[in-house]
């Protein structure tokens, strides 16, 4: 006899356990309202915000005049781990002082082999590169990966330390 | 051969592969399973899917450099690993790290805890047949990511440590978000006890599968949520604090059951217990640098360093060999996974097929963890 109603209270223990349960689901299907936590991703991205830290891929900042902070020291080039920087650095000879001068040619970036680990900004003596917030990066083949960061025709800031 | 494969009542073991694509192994691990019928007899992992040899690309970078490759080991413990490799260098170097260092890690090693613990629960459901705790978890879960993107940058693979302290200084939300998130979390963890915890379904597939006793727990070096639900009192935090665990009050939860359901158990009493120490270091984090003083090359003394953390899945070791250069001669990573892993084979024969499941789950294996 004991066993027989030991058998019905645990029907009715496990009917109570998925009661308590559903009563969660149910709580939230009745205030579906009440917190909406999904985003629309693609409809949304005019008012998506994405956090100013948020790394998104490398750039080197330029200013109005079209004059970024790169000496060409490689620092950024040894900092990183994947070796995705690649810098070609040409020489000048300054007018004035007739010295030859170190300035960067191209500024190569391989974002198909950047891991975004930060370490070549930090790395930057002059501040010259940043992450920017760009998302959705993907592309249809490899090569279009391959940046240039310097933009044509710009040149180096006069008061960037050699 | 085939004779000795058959017994006495006429049936026949045979194999079945159960992944590598399988879903509930969480990546790519196979597992080689000898079957009775729906009965295991024998476990064998076959791992090395996800191999990208971490150990030796570390050979060839700087201790800078490594960090970002500890990231990819235990994806959902990003912020651990990255913080062993950091605390084996500064500790190699004797180098003193501020007040506000320790307790940012401190706090970001728990949020990152809750998350992974977050994470599992709901993988833990789904793997049980419930889909409702999948989406339940990742509706918590994304309240961390969010603050992680804030502060660090990047939503899962942070790389914030480095030797000497951490990359950015903790944003200007930081706070009143952290706060934010464990009130509300506060709420829903009971939750999380309602609908699975309790749960007949859940109880009778987890209760008294998949026992581990102590003395195995300690033999096969099963460390981290699974090691103390077996009653193994093997937390990093408690035995060997590092950064600011000496400073704040929390319990180390240990179970004695073994089985799958302590396991699980193990893992929600840590989920308010990382709420508990984030809640003492919240309030008062210190002024102070965020970089000790460091060379531009980080060169380690020549000899042999060891540390280790707790993780969410346990104890990760860090062990480097240095000739004195500004790369590593070697370096181990003795990984939590792989450890747990072990003790697949020994806590499932005799159980069913979907008991391995329940078995797996509880272990909470990452498998790039495992492979490295």
């Amino acid at each position: 006899m004991s066993t027989i109603i030991a058998y019905f209270k645990g029907i009715g223990q496990g009917l109570n356990t998925l009661w308590t349960g559903m009563k969660v689901t149910g709580y939230y299907f009745f205030h579906a309202r009440k917190e909406i936590i999904t985003m629309q991703y693609p409809d949304n991205r005019d008012t998506l915000k994405i956090p100013e830290r948020f790394r998104g891929r490398v750039v080197m900042l330029h200013d109005q005049n079209n004059e970024h902070a790169c000496n060409g020291c490689t620092m950024c080039e040894m900092a990183c781990p994947n070796g995705s920087i690649k810098i070609i650095t040409d020489k000048i000879l300054n007018p004035e002082t007739g010295k030859a001068v170190r300035i960067i040619d191209k500024h190569i970036y391989h974002f198909s082999m950047c891991t975004l680990c930060n370490l070549c900004v930090q790395a930057c003596p002059s501040n010259a590169l940043a992450m920017d917030n760009s998302y959705e990066n993907s592309v249809y083949d490899r090569s279009e990966l391959t940046f240039v960061l310097n933009q044509p025709g710009s040149k180096i800031r006069d008061n960037v330390k050699d | 051969m085939q004779a000795e494969l058959i017994s006495k009542d006429g049936t026949q073991e045979y194999f079945v592969n159960m992944g590598p694509q399988h879903p509930s192994t969480h990546g790519v691990l196979r597992l080689v399973l000898t079957l009775d019928g729906e009965i295991i007899k024998r476990v064998e992992p076959h791992i090395g899917y996800v191999h990208r040899s971490i150990e030796k690309m570390a050979e060839f970078d700087t201790y800078k450099q490594i960090i970002h490759l500890t990231d990819r080991m235990d994806y959902l413990s990003a912020h651990m690993n990255n913080e062993a490799v950091a605390l084996l260098v500064e500790n190699a170097l004797e180098i003193e790290v501020s007040d506000r260092v320790k307790v940012i890690r401190t706090i970001m090693s728990e949020l990152t805890r809750l998350a992974s613990h977050q994470l599992w629960w709901g993988v833990m459901g789904m793997d049980m047949g419930a889909i409702t705790t999948f989406l339940y978890a990742f509706r918590d879960r994304e309240m961390i990511n969010d603050i992680m993107e804030e502060t660090t940058g990047a939503r899962l693979t942070m790389n914030y440590n480095t030797p000497g302290g951490v990359m950015f200084d903790l944003h200007p939300n930081f706070q009143k978000q952290v706060k934010e998130f464990i009130k509300i979390f506060k709420t829903k963890l009971p939750e999380y006890d309602e609908l699975l915890s309790g749960n007949i379904i859940f109880t009778e597939r987890t209760k008294g599968i998949g026992k581990l006793s102590l003395a195995d727990a300690i033999s096969f070096g099963v460390t981290g949520p699974s090691g103390r639900a077996s009653g193994f009192a093997c937390d990093v935090r408690k035995t060997n604090p590092y950064s600011a665990y000496d400073r704040v009050n929390f319990t180390e939860i240990l179970l004695v059951e073994g089985d799958a359901y302590a396991r699980y158990k193990a893992r929600i009493f840590e989920m308010w217990e990382s709420i508990s120490i984030i809640d003492q270091l919240i309030d008062n984090i210190p002024e102070g640098v965020i970089m000790a003083p460091m060379k531009a090359i980080v060169k380690l003394p020549k000899g042999e360093f060891y540390q280790r953390v707790e993780t969410a899945r346990g104890e990760l070791g860090v062990f480097v060999v240095s000739d004195g250069n500004k790369t590593p001669y070697r370096v181990k990573f003795r990984s939590p996974g792989f450890s747990n892993l072990s003790v697949l084979d020994h806590i499932s024969r005799g159980h069913k097929i979907a008991d391995l499941v329940a078995i797996m789950s509880t272990l909470d294996l990452v498998i790039p963890d495992i492979d490295r």
